[in-house]
């Protein structure tokens, strides 16, 4: 056992840090420092300083124009980028789509769209839930009816994430009622800028907006826009899931909140001492950290598997629970801490005039709130139990 | 043994229930608990209309009542309708003002009404941290995230005297008031004093303070239990509504079992609320208030967690009723005490 990284996983780590730290705008990394929640324009700056780097699809492999990254060179990319306080990678394109293209798109397809993934012409969203078929997915109704060389589309999805900023979505819709649920579905590629298409936003619990209702009425899609077969959508899915799954755990991301929680609670006092210092506070706090460094461990143990095997397996599920879980101890943790401080509703106005909660932390309970979604999305943590369950009661 | 409301105070909690359910919908809450004044002055008035206010007031000083079961009789329809009205501030500044031998008529009268400011930033929970100083009637210092405070037209302050606690009545005019929003609804303020000139009502406050914010955390403690007997109701109908995979979600055991946990556990908070109504103003007050809150800080935030998780998506989104439940309940730990600095309470106080 050697639990290090190599040397050369190691230079690529200090090549990145190196990058990030001398490219990343102030600004940017200040908005995401704070919590703040950012605009189209935050991740399409910062999309192409990594594109500028040919770092935004390193994981895309050689033959495609990436840098054939393998997971756990990725683990170090996600690591280092959340360290530096960048804003995320908006995946739908990128981690999402543009693998689907690459094993189930036609050549046409592939040299339309993932130039345009690469330099930001598109945003992608997903259309995969909708009212009536979330952790049932394969239920969804969105109808697709062949029309000559079109498709006409009617129906609905929903919480899509920033189809506000999108130009295109991908969708699954259903292109037959014949045999089980799962095999009359399609994958689709669709300009939102189509007449019949529909964006109303989603206010979420916090008060924010980033997922959208799109309806769809009577749209009309090129025939070519159908990626793999018809009625091959479901299969696509689930390769989609798997990709979906590599950084699951969000370990990155997790470790850079657990280090903010503890500077945060460094600086704030009660009764005269640091809350670092108040003993119930400690224990929450290093009971996280306990379960965290276990889950890093977790995460690099699954991650190598998913390298030997080629893609990982049902255990993926065990980092969506486990690594949301933790993740969201810590938004719960830095709420805590802010003791009445939390209250305030986040805003520029109270932000800019008076200082209530410490600097940088008045979004610290709008972001807890919002959190409570990443154990829902994604399949919620319920499905992830099925999956595991299914793995063990009915190998 | 008998657990069952006197006829009085039966006949307050249904009236308010009724007002509330009748005046006071969702839509209307949330309409007006998010932008300023954060609640509904009309709708204030009407309620003190109601003798809510003579219901919290002890019948020595002109009220009706003002015991632990009063308290919790007002404040759990409250927290049923999710009521963003400055009621907790109010039952304070009555305990304090009754305290101090002051007049409360104008407040029992709706005529005035108080934001009562003791916590501050480096001092939220702790009374013996308070910095605030008064020197010949003129306050200096800072009192934060007071509750009620946006448009409160008077104040009470906790300040140090002459080495003591004392407290002091203030105009809002004489102060800067900087009054916000709150995350889960309802107003608060930043009181900033500068030799802001304040009538002095009693000199060695600390007992009453102490009262005050019992009485207050039993009002929350209550208003938490309302909260969560209506989000659970709403999440027991919306599992038996929602169907997948064919059937409706309420169907498959692991959902009911987590939520008969969570019944379990709002069984708990209300039996530890009517614990400690029954201690406030004895001996035994202090420690029953504080496992109170500390149980229903766990609770609350359980139920909140757990129904968001298992209504899924909806349950992360604003046009949803239970989203804000939720959002109340998890704040509520927020206000008077988390339940670590109960817990540490509840150590401190011995048996």
């Amino acid at each position: 056992m050697d639990l290090s990284y190599s040397t050369a996983e190691r230079d690529f780590q200090t090549e990145i840090r190196a990058f990030l730290s001398q490219n990343l705008p102030h600004e940017l990394t200040a908005k995401v420092a704070a919590r703040k929640p950012l605009g189209k324009e935050d991740y399409e700056q910062f999309h192409a300083l990594l594109n500028s780097r040919g770092w935004l699809n390193g994981h895309w492999p050689k033959e495609a124009g990436g840098q054939g990254w393998n997971a756990v060179q990725q683990h170090i990319f996600d690591e280092e980028c959340f360290a530096a306080n960048a804003p995320r990678i908006i995946p739908f394109g990128l981690r999402m789509l543009a693998p689907v293209l690459m094993a189930f798109g036609s050549p046409e397809q592939q040299a339309e769209y993932l130039p345009r993934i690469l330099d930001g012409t598109d945003w992608w969203a997903q259309g995969y839930s909708e009212p009536g078929a979330g952790s049932d997915l394969a239920s969804l109704k969105t109808r697709a009816e062949r029309d000559g060389d079109e498709y006409i589309i009617n129906g609905q999805k929903t919480w899509t994430s920033y189809a506000q900023y999108a130009n295109r979505i991908f969708c699954l819709v259903r292109s037959s009622t014949d045999g089980k649920p799962q095999q009359g579905i399609s994958f689709l590629l669709m300009d939102l800028d189509t007449d019949g298409v529909e964006i109303r936003p989603i206010r979420t619990i916090e008060g924010g907006v980033e997922v959208n209702e799109v309806f769809f009425t009577n749209v009309r899609v090129p025939a070519k826009n159908l990626v793999g077969e018809e009625n091959q959508g479901w299969t696509i899915a689930k390769f989609l899931l798997l990709h979906e799954r590599t950084n699951i755990a969000g370990v990155g991301d997790t470790m850079d909140a657990l280090t903010k929680v503890k500077a945060q609670a460094a600086k704030i006092t009660r009764s005269n001492r640091p809350l670092t210092q108040n003993p119930h506070f400690a224990a929450r706090l290093a009971q996280i950290e306990i379960d965290l460094e276990a889950m890093k461990i977790t995460n690099l143990r699954m991650l190598t598997e998913a390298q030997k095997k080629g893609a990982p397996g049902p255990e993926a599920s065990m980092l969506k629970i486990k690594g949301t879980v933790i993740r969201q101890a810590i938004n719960d943790l830095a709420r805590r801490a802010l003791g009445p401080a939390a209250a305030p509703f986040p805003s520029e106005d109270i932000d800019g005039n008076l200082t209530i909660a410490p600097e940088g932390h008045a979004h610290d309970a709008a972001a807890y709130f919002n959190n409570r979604k990443i154990s829902i999305y994604g399949g919620s943590n319920e499905i992830q139990r099925n999956i595991l369950a299914k793995g063990v009661f009915q190998p | 043994m008998n657990f069952d409301m006197t006829d009085d105070r039966r006949m307050l909690s249904d009236s308010l229930t009724r007002f509330l359910s009748e005046q006071y919908g969702i839509e209307h809450r949330n309409k007006v608990a998010y932008s300023a004044p954060f609640h509904d002055p009309a709708k204030w008035e009407a309620m003190v209309e109601l003798g809510l206010l003579y219901a919290l007031a002890p019948e020595d000083q002109g009220g009706m009542g003002g015991t632990g079961f009063d308290i919790l009789c007002a404040f759990e329809p409250l927290g049923q309708a999710l009521c963003p009205e400055p009621m907790l501030a109010s039952l304070m500044a009555l305990r304090l003002m009754t305290a101090a031998g002051a007049d409360i008529d104008p407040l029992l009268t709706g005529e005035t009404r108080y934001g009562v400011g003791i916590g501050e930033i480096d001092a939220p929970y702790e009374l013996q941290d308070i910095q605030t100083e008064a020197k010949s009637g003129k306050l200096t210092g800072r009192k934060s995230v007071v509750y009620g405070g946006a448009d409160a037209e008077r104040f009470l302050i906790a300040a140090r005297h002459e080495g003591k606690l004392a407290l002091y009545d203030l105009a809002a005019s004489d102060a800067q008031i900087m009054g916000y929003g709150m995350i889960d609804g309802g107003s608060a303020a930043e009181v900033l004093l500068e030799d802001s000139p304040a009538t002095l009502l009693l000199k060695d406050a600390e007992p009453a303070l102490e009262a005050a914010l019992d009485a207050g955390r039993l009002a929350l403690c209550a208003e938490a239990v309302g909260a969560m007997d209506t989000l659970y109701a709403a999440c027991v109908d919306y599992l038996k509504t929602r169907r997948q995979f064919g059937k409706p979600i309420a169907s498959f055991q692991a959902l009911q079992h987590r939520m008969i946990d969570l019944q379990i556990e709002i069984e708990q908070a209300r039996s530890i609320t009517i614990r400690a109504a029954d201690a406030l103003d004895t001996a035994a007050g202090p420690r029953a208030i504080a496992m109170a809150k500390n149980l229903v800080g766990r609770a609350a935030r359980l139920v909140a967690e757990e129904t968001i998780q298992m209504q899924g998506g909806i349950g992360v989104t604003w046009e949803y009723p239970s989203a804000h439940y939720a959002k109340r309940l998890v704040m509520i730990d927020h206000q008077l005490g988390d339940t670590d600095y109960h817990l540490e309470r509840v150590i401190a106080l011995g048996t």
